[in-house]
């Protein structure tokens, strides 16, 4: 039972992430029937389960709200704007209700209470409207739902006998549509026999001849005695699933009539063909006459039934009572049949649970794997074997198939970043409603596939993004308005693959930085000189710096840098990098990018001094032996390379790195590459070794970050090689060249 | 064997620094192991010699000896890497050959002298008295790097 | 000989609570995830009892009766219908599409058990 305990949490993760996702469209206008139709499944089935496991604060607030939904789904509702935001809200409240169900929490009932006013201010409102129109008699008020309804509380219970066995006399005439049903005359008199000795006798008086027979029709008759100590309950219980199928008159030891259901004819025993069939004794096998005949009647045989089954078998005066059509009946009508299944259900494919420390385990083993073919062919290389054809070759195809194994085993974690996407709407929203803003979140590429831990912890700086765009980004309504924009603000968040990593874009259609006073907001903080000379770029991204934001300032700021430095810090640890572009008036973008792994990088393998350092591939724009004509001084510290006209900063990264006091003269090659903000540096090391993939290990994990460094790896040889951050290292040559102050933090 | 509970015994790894003889306790020890060439770290302390590659992990180096202010020490093929755990951080410590084992009730550690400069005393817990001289008690908690300490 | 039960129904919660329940009575426990699936589950086993839900995606409870009841070897298998409340709109609904009883949602394993055997032949 704790396992399914645990399958149901699971389940309404996914249930209430297909609620939202459902709503959310509709709210677009792109609530087609199927949209509706699976809102109003994920509630029912959060509230089904929840029935179960006897959570009846979450059953109650569920119900009020699945009833709704049944009103949108029958059309009975208009879906507008109000109400679909209502329900979003509601949607909220169901995942907060299950937050704490599954922490053995439960909510205050009153909590719910507004959303329910609310819901039912909708559904009476529209039953006032269309007054007469319900056929239905839909509980639109808080039924407190009596978790374990059985059956049997709809028929009223006699009290049950404790005085000693009884005699009832049943009269059970079948209709036609009991046996469509495929409930059994047979089945059910045997049921009757467990409750005590049941006396049969059999009517076939109506059975016509064969010429006007009607296999699937319905001729006999009943009059049963039986001899029970349970209550009339009970032998009700028996006939529950045939109700209104059936004519029933049951009557009690004291000979009244006591309850008939559906009595449409009091049957009438003839006293010819009377067949008396003692039945205590349970099934009635055995009695063949009867089984043959009730199979007969009951149209159970094929064909060949109308010849043979003639001599027993009788009329059809009814004809079938099966179609009753109503909407959802004819649609299914059209739904895929049994031939088209197999297609249907191929979109679903199969899956396995696996535990992620095994694949964890498995990755990182491939790492080592890739680690070890990498010393391997360096060593067979070093041992003058690599000519070899066949050692040459075998290494290759040991390469080639390392590198597939480790594909593969890396899109094993991959998964789209929907799962941290689709928090966001319920985020903007709480936001939106706390600063009284009002906010349309637009997601795209929420398809975009990168591994599951950074997803994870994608999760928590995004989320502060998103609300500080809310917060922060966006103006009020009313100053919306009269600066000439809609008064809902817009907030997009993208996600897209580009060259070889993921960006994130988040961003909002407010009114942008206001430079000036971060810039004076820096200088009072001493981040920067006041007399700093900073593109309008550098001013947008000092609200990265640490200690740029404090807890006091946070409101006077016009702009963002709430703990902008903290958001940058994580996603730095992954290994991404964030950015901001402004423009006054217009908006703000951030931009993340991201590895799409944890686990590897191609990289250029290069030589500065002594040292060998790994510059990542998707950085390098091109790869150049500049003249030395093109390269020129630009004040006392800095130097720029001319390239094809236009002028790059070069940076020696010998110097920058510390490895060397002064830039190194003379030759060497140079890196062109482009960072983040979209610039162009250039990248002066000694020599170039050569491309490979190589496994990213973790700097951090024993020891810190390092500026202008991402991350360590292990090249064939079994040592440590350093992988540059590119922008670190131009934001290194910045804090030695412009800002002494800026990142010295970070060091 | 039977052990007063207030004399706990612990073992201690002893080894040379600069000519003085200094021991940590086993437990935060993983192994010993032969030196082999780091890579540099940049904007890292002198102290910190670089990283090495242990089986797949990124070992960072400290040299011990200018860590305690004894000046760097120049690796050689006597020189061992002792393995230690530090907080969460597994750590190598750069020393001259590891001399002994010793195993040490609590009532044998004295209290650091006071003569002790202020980089001694930082890292230098207690004292301990032998036939052969006296060796100090290194804590190795505040080995690393500030930084590396906070983020730990 | 082991009665064969299929249960249709979309919630993982609920048929591991079906199979739980079914299995722990000795029955044989067939399941699928809508009616599209439980035709083409039908195609291959021959239940003795089906038990399926109302509300599912691809076809629904009702459709899938209709069309299990089309099929001329399945007009006399017996079909249970899991509903969540004890509405008798829904109950008329699914019997006039042929269903041949109803379990109450959520349900006491026991009811169930004793639901399919009621109906069982």
């Amino acid at each position: 039972m704790e396992a399914i305990r645990a399958t149901f949490f699971q389940e309404c993760e996914e249930l209430l992430a297909d609620l939202e996702t459902g709503l959310l469209a509709m709210e677009e206008g792109q609530g087609d029937s199927e949209t509706v139709n699976a809102v109003f499944r994920a509630v029912h089935s959060v509230k089904g389960g929840a029935g179960a496991f006897g959570l009846d604060g979450l059953v109650r607030f569920a119900h009020v709200f699945e009833t709704t939904l049944d009103g949108v789904r029958n059309g009975e509702l208009e879906v507008e704007a109000s109400l679909v935001a209502l329900m979003l809200r509601c949607a909220d409240r169901l995942s907060d209700h299950v937050s704490a169900a599954k922490v053995g929490e439960s909510l205050d009932p009153d909590g719910d209470q507004d959303l329910i006013k609310q819901l039912e201010a909708f559904c009476v409102a529209e039953e006032a409207g269309e007054a007469g129109e319900l056929d239905l008699p839909i509980a639109f008020a808080v039924v407190p739902l009596s978790i374990g309804d059985a059956p049997e509380a709809f028929t009223p219970l006699v009290a049950s006998t404790e005085a000693g066995p009884a005699e009832w006399r049943i009269e059970f005439k079948p209709h036609a549509t009991l046996y469509a049903n495929a409930n059994d005359a047979s089945v059910l008199l045997r049921e009757l026999a467990r409750l005590g000795e049941l006396r049969v006798e059999l009517n076939a008086d109506a059975l016509p001849g064969l010429d006007t027979l009607d296999v699937f029709g319905a001729y006999l008759s009943w009059t049963l005695w039986l001899t029970t100590e349970k209550a009339e309950a009970d032998i009700r219980d028996v006939f529950e699933f045939v109700d209104g199928d059936c004519d029933l008159t049951i009557r009690g030891p004291g000979a009244n009539d006591t309850v008939d259901i559906a009595v449409t004819s009091t049957p009438d025993i003839g006293d010819g063909d009377r067949d008396l069939i003692p039945a205590s004794a349970g099934p009635l096998e055995g009695e063949m006459s009867l089984q043959d005949l009730l199979a007969m009647a009951r149209g159970a045989s094929s064909d060949t039934a109308e010849a043979e089954a003639a001599a027993e078998s009788v009329i059809a005066t009814e004809p079938r009572v099966l179609k009753e059509p109503s909407p959802q009946v004819s649609e299914s009508a059209n739904a895929p049949s049994a031939k088209s299944a197999g297609k249907a259900t191929d979109v679903a494919q199969p899956t396995i649970r696996v535990d992620l420390d095994r694949v964890d385990r498995l990755i990182d083993l491939v790492g080592e794997l890739v680690i070890n073919q990498a010393m391997l062919a360096q060593q067979v290389h070093e041992a003058g074997l690599a000519r070899s054809g066949n050692i040459a070759l075998g290494l290759d195809d040991l390469e080639q198939l390392t590198r597939e194994i480790q594909d593969s085993v890396m899109a094993i974690r991959a998964q789209p970043v929907k799962s941290v996407f689709q928090r966001m709407p319920r985020l903007v929203r709480e936001v939106a409603s706390m600063t009284g803003k009002s906010v349309r979140l637009v997601t795209e590429g929420e398809g975009t596939e990168v591994d599951k831990t950074v997803i994870e912890r994608l999760s928590e700086p995004l989320t502060h993004m998103i609300r500080n765009a809310v917060d922060h980004g966006l103006e009020s309504p009313e100053a919306r308005v009269a600066a000439g924009k809609p008064a809902e603000g817009v907030i997009r968040l993208a996600a897209l693959h580009r060259s070889g990593r993921i960006v994130i874009e988040v961003s909002d259609d407010g009114k942008g930085i206001d430079r000036a006073r971060v810039r004076s907001i820096a200088i009072e903080r001493g981040l920067i000189e006041p007399d700093a000379v900073l593109t309008e770029e550098e001013v947008d991204n000092l609200i990265f710096a640490p200690g740029f934001s404090t807890a006091s300032a946070v409101s006077d700021i016009s702009g963002r840098g709430v703990g902008m430095d903290v958001v940058k810090r994580s996603i730095q640890a992954l290994g991404g990098r964030i950015s901001i572009t402004s423009i006054p008036g217009k908006g703000s973008t951030f931009t993340l990018s991201l590895p799409l792994t944890l686990a590897v990088l191609d990289g250029m393998v290069v030589s500065v001094g002594d040292h060998t350092l790994v510059v990542p591939i998707t950085v390098i724009v091109e790869t150049l032996q500049p003249k030395p004509v093109d390269v020129r001084s630009l004040g006392p510290h800095a130097t720029v390379l001319a390239v094809r006209g236009s002028h790059v900063p070069l940076i020696d990264v010998g110097s920058a790195m510390g490895f060397r006091p002064d830039p190194a003269s003379g030759s060497g090659v140079t890196i062109l590459v482009e960072s983040e903000l979209g610039g162009l540096a250039a990248l002066r090391v000694d020599s170039i070794q050569g491309q490979r993939q190589v496994v990213i290990k973790s700097l951090e994990q024993n020891y810190d970050q390092v500026p202008g460094i991402a991350a360590a790896t292990i090249l064939g040889d079994g040592r440590v090689a350093l992988i540059v951050d590119v922008d670190g290292v131009i934001a290194l040559r910045r804090q030695t060249a412009t800002r002494p102050t800026l990142l010295d933090k970070a060091s | 064997m039977s052990l007063s509970p207030s004399v706990d015994p612990r073992e201690l790894i002893a080894f040379h620094l600069g000519g003085q003889e200094f021991c940590v306790d086993i437990r935060s020890v993983l192994e010993i192991r032969g030196w082999a060439p780091a890579t540099a770290i940049p904007q890292s302390p002198s102290y910190v010699k670089g990283v090495i590659n242990l089986r797949g992990t990124v070992l960072p180096i400290v040299d011990l000896g200018a860590r305690l202010g004894l000046g760097p020490s120049e690796p050689s093929a006597r020189h061992v890497i002792i393995v230690a755990r530090i907080s969460n951080k597994t750590v190598g410590l750069l020393v001259e050959a590891v001399s002994d084992i010793l195993t040490v009730s609590d009532d044998r550690i004295q209290p650091t002298p006071d003569v002790a400069c202020d980089t001694v005393r930082s890292f230098v817990k207690g004292v301990i008295a032998q036939d052969t001289g006296m060796i100090s008690l290194i804590a190795l908690d505040g080995i690393l790097p500030e930084t590396v300490a906070e983020a730990a | 000989m082991t009665k064969v039960v299929l249960t249709v129904d979309d919630s993982r919660t609920m048929r591991d609570m079906l199979r739980l329940a079914l299995a722990e009575a000795s029955f044989e426990v067939v399941q699928a995830v809508d009616g599209v699936h439980g035709l083409e589950v039908l195609s291959q086993t021959e239940p003795d009892v089906i038990i399926t839900d109302i509300n599912m995606p691809n076809m629904d409870g009702f459709g899938f009766i209709e069309a299990v009841r089309r099929d001329e070897r399945r007009r006399g298998t017996p079909i249970l219908v899991l509903t969540t409340e004890s509405d008798a709109a829904k109950k008329q609904r699914a019997r006039a599409a042929g269903a041949t009883g109803w379990i109450v949602k959520p349900f006491d394993p026991a009811k169930l058990v004793d639901a399919v055997r009621r109906v069982a032949a």
